[in-house]
């Protein structure tokens, strides 16, 4: 009985070929086409235009990236420049109010020669004064004094 | 009452039973159409869900379509080739789909639940006629694949490398559909009989690790018939120099 059912010649068994496979086959091709419409089309279409979406935004952060990296060291230029550039400025204004300081010194120090000098040349005059009034006034004693003991004799 | 004379709740054996249906002059099995319209009705189903309301950010089953999409898609790019596998994907991933749904449906659900006349419910691909119609569908379309991308330049093929291989190029175009069809119907049949002998002789435990074997090479024999009827495809439109 088992071989029966197992090979049956015409009725049932498990090598049992009949209208069942063209069907099948059928069905299976039409299963391929419903599911290329309703699975495999659109959600390719998602997946694809999510691959590109993920391509093109890496792509344009990459591009923004490089733009970031160049505005970058161009700002470390212009950094770099302003230092030098305060560098200098700081400098030269050093150098100025050294030379202001200087001069302004030499000329305190020429001012303060010059009324030195006329001081002393007023002292002078007036010394001079007083040693020709003293001079006078001895000549003028002496003159009293020779006066006086000739008046007495 | 079939192969073996047990009878037993759910676990009763019918081998070679079918439910014929008449058709004009053609019979058909009626159990084979039952259970595949209702996979794939269910399989339709869950595309149809996932694929309602897509968006760039995917949430619930549009994560598992995607997944199945991508997986599909790299089994059919390294197997064909970059050049020609966007035509041949989807026959590809409905083979797979197909398969897996059929295979994982005749071993999850609990068909023998509902009482046949004739015959009992099962996977539609423990059916030799659904193999061999998968396989001849292979068979077609390789040809097909071949000559619509190198025309006659596709016999080249057959003396390729030393025209020595010619006799065994043309034995290997009736062994592949042989090989795919039986690999698949044996598989597939072989687990069935193996988890209901086991439930028929220790109802308890003993069966679950088996049947976790039989979800796991129901799994693994999509995926080997997807791969080789992509491979066979691939081989059939690879250029030679």
């Amino acid at each position: 009985m088992p071989t029966f059912f197992l090979f049956g010649a015409s009725e049932g068994g498990l090598f049992d070929f009949d209208a069942t496979l063209p069907l099948m086959a059928v069905q299976v091709v039409l299963l391929t086409f419903i599911l290329n419409a309703l699975f495999f089309k659109p959600v390719g279409k998602v997946v694809e235009e999510r691959e590109d979406y993920v391509n093109t935004s890496r792509a344009e952060a990459k591009k923004k990236i490089v733009e970031v990296e160049r505005l970058e060291t161009e700002l470390k230029d212009q950094l770099k420049e302003a230092r030098l550039e305060s560098q200098k400025v700081i400098l030269e204004a050093e150098q100025d109010s050294e030379n202001l300081y200087k001069e302004a010194l030499a000329l305190a120090t020429s001012e303060a020669n010059a009324s030195r000098e006329k001081a002393r040349r007023e002292i002078d005059s007036q010394r001079d004064e007083a040693l020709n009034q003293l001079k006078s006034e001895a000549d003028n004693l002496g003159d009293l004094i020779i006066e006086r003991l000739l008046a007495k004799k | 009452m079939g192969f073996l004379p047990f009878v037993f709740p759910l676990a009763e054996l019918e081998v070679g039973q079918h439910l014929y249906w008449q058709i004009g002059n053609f019979r058909i099995h009626g159990q084979v159409f039952m259970t595949s319209w209702l996979l794939i009705g269910a399989l339709l189903a869950l595309v149809v869900i996932g694929t309602k309301k897509m968006e760039r950010d995917p949430r619930g089953v549009q994560n598992l379509l995607e997944f199945l999409w991508d997986y599909i898609r790299d089994l059919a790019r390294t197997q064909i080739g970059e050049k020609v596998y966007r035509d041949w994907m989807p026959f590809i991933g409905t083979l797979f789909l197909f398969i897996f749904v059929s295979n994982w449906g005749g071993a999850l659900v609990p068909w023998k639940l509902i009482e046949l006349p004739s015959g009992e419910l099962g996977a539609p691909t423990a059916d030799i006629n659904t193999t061999v119609a998968l396989a001849l569908l292979v068979s077609l379309s390789y040809f097909y694949a071949g000559l619509s991308n190198k025309g006659l330049r596709y016999f080249e093929y057959y003396v390729h490398p030393t025209p020595i291989m010619l006799p065994f190029k043309i034995v290997e175009d009736f062994t592949k559909p042989l090989s795919l069809s039986f690999r698949l119907f044996g598989n597939i049949l072989a687990d069935e009989l193996v988890v209901a002998v086991l439930v028929f002789l220790v109802p308890l435990v003993l069966p679950v690790p088996v049947m976790f074997l039989g979800l796991f090479t129901s799994a693994i024999q999509a995926l080997i018939f997807a791969t080789l009827a992509a491979y066979y495809i691939g081989e059939a439109v690879e250029e030679h120099h």
